[in-house]
C-alpha cells in the first residue's frame, strides 16, 4: 500500500511531534520508515509553562533557568522536579536538541507546523497543561 | 481490513479524532492507511486553551496505535451497508 497518509509530503520541513510521554519536539523532518521511526534535525524540544496564577510562585532567576533547562535535556530531573520546576517558568522554553532519531512507538502525533502560524506565536506568554501519557 | 475500507469511505468528512492522551483533535479525513494510521487537514485542537502545543500545526499525522475514538458524522455512516459487511466478515466470506 503505496499511498495513505506516510510523511512523505512532510520531508525536508518543519515538523511538530508529541511523543506518548507529552513532550513536544520541533525539527526538520529528514527521514522515516513503515513503523513511523523519525529522524529529525535542528530539533528543539518546547517545554511550556505550567504555571497557573503570575505571581504564584517566585520568579526564577535566568541562571536557575539555564541550568534548570540543561538538567531537563540531560533527564537529570525526574518527572515530579521538572513538573515543578515547569510550573514556575514563564512561556515556553526551548531546548537545543540538534539530530534526532524517535522511535516510531513513542510517537502520537506529527504535525505540519506552519511557519507563518508560528511566527505569530507569542512564545513568551504561552501556558499549558501538561499533556497526559498515552496508556494503551 | 473492513475498518480501513470503511474509513477510506470516510475520506473529505469532517472528524474528531479522540487520543489516548485524551487530546481531542478535529479536522477533515485526508487519509488512512493499513495501519488506520490518518491524516487530518484543517486540524484544530478541540480544547485548545488547554493543550496550545498545536496551535500552528494545520495538517496532522496521527499513529493509529494512539486512537482511541474517531466521532463520525452522522451522514457518514451507512448502517445497512456496515451490518452487511460485518455480517459477511464474521461468516469468512
Amino acid at each position: 500500500m503505496s499511498t495513505g497518509p506516510g510523511l512523505e509530503s512532510l520531508v525536508d520541513q518543519t515538523i511538530s511531534v508529541i511523543t506518548n510521554d507529552g513532550r513536544n519536539i520541533v525539527g526538520i523532518l529528514k527521514g522515516f520508515d513503515q513503523a513511523t521511526n523519525v529522524i529529525l534535525d535542528e530539533s528543539h524540544e518546547r517545554v511550556y509553562s505550567t504555571k497557573v496564577e503570575q505571581d504564584a510562585t517566585a520568579p526564577i532567576s535566568r541562571v536557575e533557568l539555564w541550568k534548570a533547562g540543561d538538567k531537563i535535556k540531560t533527564g537529570e530531573y525526574i518527572n515530579k522536579e521538572a513538573a515543578e520546576l515547569t510550573s514556575k517558568i514563564e512561556g515556553v522554553q526551548q531546548l537545543v536538541l540538534g539530530l534526532y532519531i524517535i522511535r516510531g512507538d513513542n510517537i502520537s502525533v506529527v504535525g505540519e507546523l506552519d511557519e507563518e502560524l508560528d511566527a505569530n506565536l507569542d512564545l513568551s506568554k504561552l501556558r499549558a497543561h501538561p499533556l497526559k501519557p498515552v496508556i494503551h | 481490513m473492513l475498518f480501513f475500507s470503511y474509513f477510506k469511505e470516510l475520506v473529505g468528512k469532517e472528524v474528531i479524532v479522540e487520543l489516548k492522551n485524551d487530546l481531542a483533535i478535529s479536522g477533515v479525513l485526508h487519509s488512512v492507511d493499513q495501519y488506520l494510521n490518518i491524516k487530518l487537514e484543517n486540524t484544530r485542537v478541540v480544547d485548545q486553551d488547554r493543550y496550545p502545543h498545536m496551535m500552528s500545526v494545520r495538517n496532522c499525522f496521527i499513529r493509529g496505535s494512539v486512537v482511541r475514538y474517531v466521532q463520525l458524522p452522522p451522514d457518514g455512516v451507512d448502517i445497512d451497508i456496515l451490518h452487511d459487511a460485518t455480517r459477511r466478515e464474521a461468516r469468512g466470506v
